[in-house]
């Protein structure tokens, strides 16, 4: 977690940190405290009229069975996600490093999702999946599947956790890519000229080499799981059918923005995020043994 | 090489499996932009292009004029949306190498307490903290101005964890090299860090350019003039909700030329990943 | 490398002070006029529609000047204009949707009632010129006009008169009771004319708002809310019961098709795939562009032996204008607002916009004025939605809904509605859980709203 051998300079480095603590301190952190006090707080959206109450709305939210439901469902989801993203965007990018007729093409047409708009993603998901008008939902149906994700929970489940995963390979294929690249050509020739033949040298050689860039995307994966999900849900299913997809990131969207509930939003939010906090604390601690920088 | 050659079809296959998956939804834009709202929505819309291409796209490029006298022209959309997209990429890249860099490579109090700091932005998501943002925008004046619409953006988290990670990684040997020949930390960063930290670079500006360039909430609430609309607000408008019809040839129309800047900068940031061009070959 | 490094971080650097310092983007506002800011969550190209209604009030005057922006959908332009309420910038003027009504009446201090506007402007103004309906939905339980109507709908039922022909049925002829309904759909599922017999499209506002206030029967005590916040909700009454185990009945002999929340059903008309719809009157331009098969528009099904006579009017959807407060507010840029109000109320705006959008006119002179052009000689069945909206004095139970955190309670019903076509419970278990869940959802309301 730190480099052995640094520089000595006292100042500088609170120089160099000061932009960004700059922005992050007047951009987030103090809205993010007012926030966090709309926690405490029962209030009408406009604000007009607004009460202390302690840790009722963190007491009315944990006691509620959705929420729990919530929670497992999340876990689930998250998890389907992160898998299916970083492995996909691993097994991409790995058969695109090697040098193959064509590669610049795959290279190009593989990170190109990444740029579609997330609303016109979820909105051609939506297209191509429908059960009447889309065109692998009707071929589903026609084959005998019945696919309906309108009223089966757990197709719609399927269909989000792949919408979101989707949106997530070419990010992690883009990663990976550069810390493949990175790799010197003189290590794979050396330890292939030791022998070590395929899938060897993936795990012996290059698993490792990769593997700061496998921790910064297992912590980016998770925060986009638990965060960023939202909008894939909100277009798709609209956390239902009877609440199936209602993650615990949609939740507090819906009860603060549509359903302007700021206090309990406020209270969720507090509880995701020490959730992330713990998450990513215990990524990082386990990185110090395992990661090879 | 030889080893290399005895397995050429796998990777075409994966690669190939890969690219029909992944890149699917985009080529079902590509078809939806060629054909007429009806076959789209009755479900018609076969694997082929249709006939359409060119007035769906001549219509895409050309809303905002014409007897719809109040929407701003998708050229002026883009315009805004590549100065947008730019001056985010750049300033977070900047503002996150350096302190990456401070963080790496230096020892001092508060260093990781720091980070954290940084880092914990990642994890209460915008939309929560949507109301006290605004607020503290609209109390320093910077409403409706490209300032509040950037520089709340333009502290990355993501970046400077992976300008850490990376940092980390770099060989000791550099640094002891650079400090035995008299050379400060900024000259180091100048002339050894940041070459070395291309391939690095060049990833994340194609992400951070990407993701300037799809803002769409932060912009929606900030600005109240048309003349400071991005691409992906204007192609949500399109989106009907309920009452309005939708237009859905034209959005993925408008949806691809859209997408046009960002896999130009795609293409062009390639080369930077090129391994021959990584200096730190030995 | 070096010095490229270093220009390329200056020139950053340079271009970073330059935005931040330099001067915002406002727009070149025309001189002297006083400026309104009006926020609406119409996408296009219905959106584009009202902002040149707003550039036709601009060229007609040379005080005001109306800036109308999108603001996002309907939820997000709410957000919005609540952060710049809290920031003490809040739009003059903001577009909310019909089921945000209870919420803005609720922002005293925040909103500014129209009877009030127009009373200090000045402005001379008669709010009898709506119709009934779109009047007491926006209007306080003592008759005086809080939001400013505009775009609004009402469901209606859609067939398919194709498929009506090859199913041997009448195509002229709409079915009007709930048992007709159900009749025609087995026909067209046993002659195959279509893969589907009968969808819905906003399944709450149809198969509940309306329905209730069209069988004459209430939605919630306290008359629909008006009269009170400590509301309860009534949609477990055996009527309503009786309603959703006949669609769950439909559902499993194969002749009704869930459509999915909110306009999600819209889809399933146009493409052919359902042969009825009950939907929005507003889904007539999007029908008369996609579908490929002669279709009509009819009146909104009852129940044929609960209804004797003439049903009662249905309610609206759609959405309203709302005045917001502010502390820079002054006397003069209320006085546009309510000439901008005045103006949009003109029968020729009302019904020009009617007749490009489909959204129905809400005033008795647009409506004359539309049926004087012919519009609805030359386009028939466009004429239904105004019949069915007028077609009755509102009662206590089909003047609209006032109840707090509606589009919360529009997901129970939804939620447990999905539930029940799944098989997952009774028609009874899911209304009595809609009730339980809906009434905890209007407590919480009640207490945000009266500081308890």
């Amino acid at each position: 977690m730190q480099r052995r051998v640094v520089f000595d300079n006292r100042v500088l480095p609170y120089l160099l940190l000061a932009p960004q603590l700059a922005v992050t301190l007047v951009f987030f952190f103090w809205p993010a405290g007012q926030a966090v006090y709309q926690s405490v707080m029962r209030q009408d959206p406009f604000g007009l009229s607004a009460r202390f109450v302690w840790f009722e709305n963190f007491a009315e939210v944990l006691r509620d069975p959705f929420y729990l439901s919530s929670v497992r469902l999340t876990v689930v989801f998250s998890a389907a996600v992160i898998f299916f993203a970083m492995s996909s965007g691993l097994g991409l990018a790995l058969m695109a490093d090697r040098q193959i007729r064509g590669g610049a093409l795959y290279k190009t047409l593989l990170m190109w999702p990444y740029a579609v708009a997330p609303a016109v993603a979820a909105a051609l998901w939506f297209f191509i999946f429908h059960p009447a008008i889309g065109i692998v939902g009707r071929g589903l149906n026609n084959a005998g599947v019945r696919w309906d994700f309108v009223l089966n929970g757990s197709q719609a489940m399927l269909l989000v956790i792949l919408a979101s995963a989707w949106k997530q390979v070419s990010y992690n294929f883009i990663f990976f890519l550069a810390g493949l690249q990175s790799i010197p050509r003189s290590v794979l020739e050396a330890s292939a000229v030791d022998g070590a033949a395929g899938g060897h040298q993936f795990w012996r050689i290059i698993f490792p080499l990769l593997s700061p860039t496998t921790f910064f995307l297992l912590v980016v994966n998770v925060i986009y799981a638990f965060f960023e999900t939202f909008g894939v849900i909100h277009s798709l299913t609209g956390g239902g059918p009877g609440k199936a997809t209602e993650t615990l990131i949609f939740k507090v969207y819906s009860d603060g923005v549509l359903n302007l509930h700021l206090g309990s939003s406020a209270a969720q939010s507090v509880v995701l995020l020490l959730v992330v906090i713990l998450l990513t604390a215990v990524q990082f601690r386990y990185a110090e043994q395992r990661v090879h920088y | 090489m030889g080893a290399l050659r005895r397995v050429h079809w796998g990777p075409h296959l994966v690669l190939m499996l890969g690219v029909l998956v992944f890149v699917f939804p985009v080529y079902m834009a590509l078809i939806g932009s060629t054909h007429d709202v009806g076959t789209i929505a009755r479900g018609d819309m076969p694997l082929r292009p249709g006939p359409h291409a060119v007035e769906n796209y001549r219509q895409a490029w050309a809303s905002g004029r014409g007897e719809r006298v109040n929407a701003a022209p998708v050229s002026r959309m883009m315009t805004n949306t590549l100065i947008m997209a730019l001056v985010i990429a750049t300033g977070k890249i900047t503002i996150s190498i350096i302190s990456a860099f401070a963080v790496a490579f230096f020892r001092f109090p508060l260093r990781m307490f720091f980070f954290w700091m940084i880092f914990v932005t990642l994890m209460l998501p915008v939309e929560v903290r949507i109301i006290p943002t605004y607020a503290v925008v609209s109390d320093l004046g910077m409403i409706n101005t490209y300032a509040g619409l950037i520089i709340p953006l333009i502290a990355s988290a993501t970046a400077t964890l992976i300008f850490r990670q990376f940092f980390l990684t770099v060989p000791d040997e550099l640094v002891e090299a650079a400090k035995i020949d008299g050379a400060g930390p900024m000259r180091f960063f100048w002339s050894i860090l940041l070459p070395i930290s291309r391939t690095t670079i060049a990833a994340l500006f194609v992400i951070l350019f990407i993701y300037g360039w799809n803002q769409y909430l932060w912009p929606l609430l900030i600005t109240t003039s048309r003349s400071m609309e991005t691409i992906v607000i204007g192609i949500t408008k399109m989106i009907g909700t309920g009452d309005a019809q939708t237009d859905w040839q034209i959005i993925m129309a408008t949806a691809l030329l859209a997408m046009l800047p960002p896999v130009l900068v795609i293409v062009t940031m390639q080369r930077w990943f090129v391994k021959g061009l990584v200096e730190t070959e030995k | 490398m070096r010095h490229r490094g270093t220009a390329v971080l200056l020139a950053v650097l340079l271009a970073f002070v330059t935005l931040a310092a330099g001067p915002g983007l406002v727009p070149s506002r025309a001189q002297g006029r006083a400026q309104i800011e009006f926020w609406h969550g119409l996408t296009r190209p219905l959106g584009d529609l009202l902002e040149k209604i707003a550039a036709d009030f601009n060229a007609s005057q040379g005080t005001y000047q109306v800036n109308a922006t999108f603001k996002g959908t309907y939820p997000q332009t709410m957000v919005a204009a609540i952060a710049a309420f809290r920031s003490g910038n809040a739009p003059h003027i903001v577009q909310m949707f019909e089921v945000g009504t209870a919420t803005m009446m609720s922002a005293k201090g925040a909103v500014k009632p129209v009877y009030q506007l127009f009373k200090e402007a000045g402005v001379p103004f008669d709010a009898s010129i709506y119709l009934p309906g779109v009047r007491s939905y926006y209007s306080s339980a003592d008759g005086k006009l809080v939001g400013m109507p505009f775009n609004s709908s009402t469901p209606v039922l859609w067939w398919n008169k194709d498929a009506f022909r090859k199913a041997g049925l009448d195509p002229n002829k709409a079915p009007a009771t709930w048992e007709e309904v159900r009749a025609a759909a087995q026909r067209i599922r046993a002659a195959n004319a279509a893969p589907c017999g009968l969808t819905t499209a906003w399944p709450t506002w149809t198969q509940f708002e309306t329905f209730s206030s069209m069988h004459d029967v209430p939605f919630a005590t306290k008359a629909n809310g008006f009269e009170g916040l400590d509301t309860e909700l009534m949609i477990n009454s055996p009527l309503h019961v009786r309603h959703l185990q006949f669609l769950m009945d439909m559902q499993k002999e194969g002749t009704f098709k869930y459509g999915g929340r909110d306009s999600a059903g819209d889809a399933l008309f146009p493409s052919g795939e359902c042969a009825i719809i009950t939907a929005s009157s507003a889904l007539r331009a999007r029908v008369l562009r996609e579908a490929k098969f002669e279709f009509g528009m009819g009146y909104f099904p009852v129940y044929g032996d609960v209804v004797k006579g003439t049903p009662k009017n249905s309610v609206i959807g759609g959405a309203a204008f709302w005045v917001m407060t502010s502390p820079r507010r002054t006397a003069q840029e209320y006085k546009g607002v309510a000439e901008f109000f005045r103006y949009i109320s003109t029968p020729e705006v009302m019904a020009k916009w009617h007749i490009d959008t489909g959204y129905v006119p809400i005033t008795h002179t647009a409506v004359t004025l539309a049926q004087a052009s012919g519009y609805y000689t030359q386009n028939p069945g466009t004429d239904i939605p105004i019949k069915q909206l007028t077609r009755s004095r509102p009662t206590k139970n089909s003047s609209g809904l006032r109840l707090g955190n509606m589009p919360e309670i529009r997901v129970v019903i939804q939620e447990e509605m999905e539930r029940a076509f799944q098989g997952q419970q009774t028609a009874k278990q899911a209304l009595d859980s809609t009730v339980r869940r809906g009434n905890e959802v209007l407590r919480r309301f009640q207490r945000e709203n009266t500081g308890q």
